[in-house]
């Protein structure tokens, strides 16, 4: 990719000399815009990042830096001002947002392939820590093979090669049925049912939820034009999309700490998780949405009108507090009863995509219903939502 | 060739266990020690010798049984790049006992992986230990006689299976115990045991 960029590079400036006529300054001006030089040397990449995209991309990667550096200097103050477990927990999170982040861009940038590889590995790696922490036994052993090495590499493969109709219903339908069929042919009978659950649950979880991500980049959709109020093709970039929903994961992720700890009063569920409140989870969702309106009106980066990236920041919220409150009930419940059998410090992974795992089927499936080129019921209803608030 | 060898397949095993290892109240060091390990599948020895520091890996050698190590070119050929130490499970004579083997192999450099279980067991559980430990801790009282807990690993690959589930493992060592004056067999023997199991409960 490197080769080609320089190849487009030593072209645009070989047209300077074979144009005399042209100044320099305006070649200039088009070195800057260089989404349009990308577009050049590598139609795919120009495709999937727009202006807007990298606009919103620097944005975050440099407000994450400051973060980065902020509490980095908190560290340094001495513990009496603040306390040194919320600095602690706080560093951590910018860091895994940074190399979210970070690691996303890059994979963006070389290919849209590189991307689904890159969540096949986080998949791969949360499913290896959620089948950890659940109890297994001997008679799981072929099963669990299947499904760490056949069914996590099929499902994106199928992503990547863009099939919609076998990859939304290969987990649910084949390897679910795949799953206690192979167990039954071990002849384990011990508890069989709560073992195939487990396997199931982390498979749809780890694998099957988070796929949903990086298949937001095959999405073909349609935007409403504010002018016309007609539907048109959308040309913006998906990768914009997927960056906008991981960031908006991430924003909601930061506001239901920042409420819990300045707001929170009424726990939701102590038992389960003592941190989380009712005000961190309202809180958080009306933020988010409040942010993805000012993210969506300055840089379009999505194919949503202002209220449209409203509502569906609203939802990635609500799902991303979802999931990582059953995350955390899935955790309380292997410490109590089995402890002693969950390996420590080993959820590294699971613990920072279970709110992206929650929030990405349903952002998948939600634009995919309204926005989506061929279907004709969600563009009727969009149409109708933009017409009736129109006429206010 | 070995050169080669050996950090890949540390590698593979690390990655294949993704174990973490902790050292509870003691640290790495290259003295001479034995380590002693619950066993429960076939790359305990592998995966515990490699998440041993280079320079002490170098220095350890893991034993085994020779029977097993014997079956087919590949064993064969693991077993000389890990330079395990052979022992003959059937063939235990007097004159010839695995245990002065041991110590005759190991002079006064190297340290050993053992399993003193005697073979892999499938139910979780430790199993009672076979007498050589005692009888190694006797012959050479300067050992330091390290236990270890390897978690999980029985489930990355059971006994009898061939196709590894990459899992990830704990390996805990823990801080070394000695032959007391006046400990008989039998004493000595629960008490290893016991510190091994002790290090399953630590968090």
């Amino acid at each position: 990719m490197v080769k080609s960029l320089v190849k487009g590079l030593i072209k645009q400036s070989l047209l300077v000399h074979l144009q005399p006529k042209s100044n320099v300054l305006n070649h200039l001006t088009s070195l800057a815009n260089w989404p349009e030089i990308l577009a050049i040397v590598a139609p795919q990449q120009a495709k999937l990042l727009d202006k807007w995209t990298i606009v919103l991309v620097l944005i975050v990667l440099v407000s994450l830096t400051i973060l980065l550096f902020i509490g980095q200097m908190l560290k340094r103050q001495p513990e009496s001002h603040v306390d040194p477990a919320i600095i602690r927990n706080f560093n951590k999170r910018v860091i895994s947002w940074l190399t979210i982040c970070a690691l996303l861009v890059v994979a963006l940038l070389l290919h849209k392939t590189v991307t689904v590889v890159l969540f096949g590995f986080v998949s791969f790696w949360a499913l290896r820590e959620f089948i950890t922490m659940t109890p297994t036994r001997r008679g799981d052993h072929r099963t669990l093979f299947w499904v760490l090495f056949g069914f996590t590499p099929l499902q994106y493969v199928l992503v990547g090669f863009d099939l919609y109709s076998i990859f939304s219903i290969m987990i649910p339908v084949y390897a679910s049925l795949f799953i206690p069929a192979r167990i039954a042919f071990t002849g384990d009978h011990k508890r069989f049912l709560e073992r195939t659950a487990k396997i199931q649950f982390g498979l749809l979880i780890c694998v099957y939820a988070l796929s949903h991500a990086p298949a937001l980049l095959n999405l073909d959709l349609v935007t409403l034009n504010p002018s016309s109020g007609q539907l048109e093709q959308w040309t913006g970039s998906t990768a914009g999309l997927l960056f906008f929903f991981i960031v908006m994961v991430q924003i909601s992720d930061m506001l239901h700490f920042v409420w819990d700890r300045l707001f929170g009063k009424h726990v939701i569920a102590a038992t389960v998780n003592a941190t989380k409140t009712w005000e961190g989870l309202v809180g958080s969702a009306c933020c988010t949405s409040v942010a993805a309106m000012l993210i969506q009106s300055v840089l379009p980066v999505t194919p949503f009108t202002w209220y449209g990236a409203g509502f569906m920041a609203l939802l990635i919220s609500v799902m991303a507090s979802s999931g990582s409150m059953t995350m955390s009930a899935i955790k309380r419940d292997r410490r109590v009863k089995d402890h002693g059998t969950l390996v420590l410090g080993h959820a590294g992974v699971l613990d920072r995509i279970d709110s992206l795992c929650f929030a990405a089927p349903i952002f998948f499936h939600v634009t995919r219903f309204f926005l989506h080129a061929e279907n004709r019921f969600g563009k009727s209803v969009v149409e109708t939502v933009a017409q009736l608030l129109g006429s206010v | 060739m070995k050169q080669i060898t050996v950090p890949v397949l540390a590698a593979i095993a690390k990655a294949l266990s993704g174990a973490t290892v902790r050292w509870v109240d003691c640290e790495p060091d290259t003295c001479q020690r034995i380590y002693f390990a619950n066993h429960t599948s076939h790359l305990d020895a592998l995966v515990l010798w490699s998440s041993l520091p280079r320079n002490i890996r170098s220095l350890t050698r893991p034993v085994a049984a020779v029977d097993y190590w014997q079956g087919g070119p590949v064993r064969r050929y693991m077993a000389s790049v890990f330079d395990l130490l052979m022992i003959d499970r059937k063939k235990i004579k007097v004159h010839n006992s695995p245990i002065d083997m041991m110590i005759r192999e190991i002079g006064n450099t190297n340290s050993l992986i053992v399993f003193p279980e005697g073979g892999r067991n499938t139910t979780g559980e430790i199993g009672e230990f076979k007498s050589g430990l005692f009888h190694l801790a006797k012959k050479r009282p300067d050992l330091e006689l390290m236990p270890v807990y390897i978690d999980n690993l029985n489930r990355v690959m059971p006994k009898g299976e061939f196709l590894p589930v990459p899992l990830l493992s704990c390996i805990s060592i823990g801080a070394p115990i000695f032959l007391e004056s006046g400990e008989n067999k039998k004493e000595f023997l629960k008490k290893a045991r016991e510190s091994v199991m002790n290090l399953k409960e630590t968090e």
